[in-house]
């Protein structure tokens, strides 16, 4: 057996895209999304659809189907799905993949008809699983009620406010104004969000994300292969992933993301790099809270202080931590499975593509995603250079 | 009051007997024989050592409010605003239910707050448990 560590610097993402457009698109299919993304995502790394042999694709009842409706006829196969974070997952089971000589150019996709519903599988659960048997009859059905109880338990524990909640949304709008492809672009202070209806105690409306459509795609590769294509590479120095629970009901400690403090040490441990190393951090941001916990569990501050931390617009442009540069799921997009995008700008951030958004000098980008409802995790370390 | 027979749950055979306390308003925890620890939800076997040699007990139905959030729209033909909590019982176990028997305001919440349980009877098989904050007078 190798040690994970031998894996950091050995696998490239060479290719990254989103679908043709991203929004309301009630004339697309979640399918038609899934392929968009690919077909961009191949043409921005210079490969041709008859060089991928693996397909990593969650968020239908079974992956062969994306697979299938791309024309595809790949040797592996990988339908991990966890939620809004399954697609980093599959970059580390890609990364497998390679190193075994499983396949070699390894497609991971992602399309969400969230808003408009077009050519959705059914998620319905039924009368007899656990989820309907020990939470649906409260109405605990929605992100936010779970999330909500997240917040809560936060905010008495360690004194966490609505007011430093509000920040991270500030911060992340911010950073969608500078992004043309932001879905709000509008200006938001503390006092907007504050002043926003509530749609769950503690949340507000603009505590939450955005329901839109759209898909992703990206392109991992060795960095053998990774050489000669159309891009810079960037190179994976760093993955884990892990998992607390599952429903809510089960969730360990309601003030950490457990599977977080798994995955990340990991990915530290297999990068070499440490948390100062980190240029710009891109973090899943379902709610405000999301990010908090993301900061605490993966050691950028004590337990309990990521809500001081966030406080005094510090990870806004211009502050000293870049964070969710995209404008995130709460003003970019979020299709329902928002994972795929922390990873597209995470690798844009490090290319050098971002624009009027781009972090200067950026050459490490950690991204961290969660599914479910803090139940299950997945980080990553990006670089511009095999080794940091 | 709503009616909300559609959201009864169908027990599965290691749920049923909690179901079933539950209809006769008996709050029923597994409990390992082996480890003795409480479970919950149930499982066919003890999910901290292992074991399958499991016994039903009663719990004592009194816990404190860990953590709740308040939806103020309606849910599942549940009427908005209500109290969507994670209570943890005496025994240990966390459970998801709804408090009732109070206002939604966060003002009268706080974690921790002792609660109890209240069986609320949503067909006629199924009961659901549901807890409310334990008076000052009692
Ligand atoms: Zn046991």
């Amino acid at each position: 057996m190798t040690d994970f560590r031998n894996l950091s610097g050995k696998f490239a993402i060479v290719g990254v895209a989103e679908s043709d457009e991203l929004g309301t698109l009630p004339h697309k299919s979640a399918l038609q999304l899934h392929m968009e993304a690919a077909r961009n995502a191949i043409a921005d790394a210079g490969l041709k659809k008859s060089d991928i042999d693996g397909v990593f694709s969650a968020g239908r009842q079974m992956s062969t189907e994306t697979a299938e409706y791309m024309g595809l006829r790949p040797r592996y196969i990988d339908g991990t799905m966890v939620g809004g974070c399954s697609f980093l997952h599959h970059v580390q089971h890609a990364m497998a993949a390679i190193n075994a000589g499983l396949c070699e150019v390894a497609l991971i996709t992602h399309g969400e008809s969230g808003r408009s519903r077009l050519a959705m599988p059914n998620m319905s659960a039924p009368k007899d699983s656990l989820l309907w048997q020990f939470e649906v009859p409260y109405g605990i059905v929605f992100p936010f009620t779970a999330y909500g109880f997240i917040a809560t338990r936060h905010m008495h524990e360690y004194g966490t406010t609505q007011e430093q909640l509000a920040e991270v949304a500030v911060a992340t709008r911010a950073w969608a104004r500078l992004n043309p492809k932001a879905n709000q672009r509008g200006p938001l202070t503390v006092d907007d969000v504050m002043k926003s209806p509530v749609l769950a105690w503690p949340f507000h409306v603009l505590d939450c994300c955005l329901v839109t459509d759209g898909g992703g795609a990206c392109i991992v590769t060795s960095a053998e292969r990774a050489k000669d294509l159309k891009k810079k590479p960037v190179y994976i120095l760093g993955t884990g992933e892990g998992m607390g629970h599952c429903w809510i009901n089960q969730m360990p400690d309601f003030t950490a993301a457990t599977g977080a403090t798994i995955s990340g040490p990991q990915a530290f441990a297999m990068s070499g790099v440490t948390r100062k190393d980190i240029d710009v951090a891109m973090f899943y941001d379902a709610f405000t809270i999301t990010p908090i916990l993301a900061l605490e569990d993966l050691g950028f501050c004590k337990k309990g202080e990521g809500g001081a931390f966030i406080a005094g617009q510090r990870t806004a442009p211009g502050g000293d931590f870049p964070m969710n540069t995209n404008g995130g799921g709460l003003s970019y997009a979020h299709t329902g499975m928002y994972g795929m995008f922390i990873i597209l700008e995470a690798v844009r951030q490090v290319r050098g593509e971002c624009g009027e958004r781009q972090v200067k000098d950026a050459e490490v980008a950690l991204a961290h995603g969660l599914g479910g409802i803090f139940s299950a995790a997945a980080t990553m370390i990006l670089a511009n250079a095999p080794q940091a | 009051m709503a009616d909300l027979k559609h959201l009864a749950p169908t027990p599965t055979p290691e749920t049923k007997p909690f179901w079933e306390g539950a209809k006769r308003h008996e709050l029923m925890l597994p409990r390992c024989k082996s480890c003795g620890k409480h479970h919950f939800y149930p499982r066919s076997d003890c999910p901290f050592c292992w074991s399958n040699d499991l016994e039903w007990v009663k719990a004592s139905g009194k816990g404190k409010l860990h953590t709740f959030s308040i939806p103020q729209r309606p849910i599942m033909g549940i009427p908005g605003p209500f109290i969507a909590a994670i209570v943890e019982l005496e025994e240990g176990p966390r459970i998801a239910t709804n408090l009732i028997g109070v206002d939604p305001d966060p003002k009268n919440l706080r974690c921790d707050m002792e609660v109890e349980v209240v069986f609320d009877d949503l067909t006629d098989t199924v009961s659901l448990p549901k807890f409310r904050p334990v008076s000052k007078s009692a």
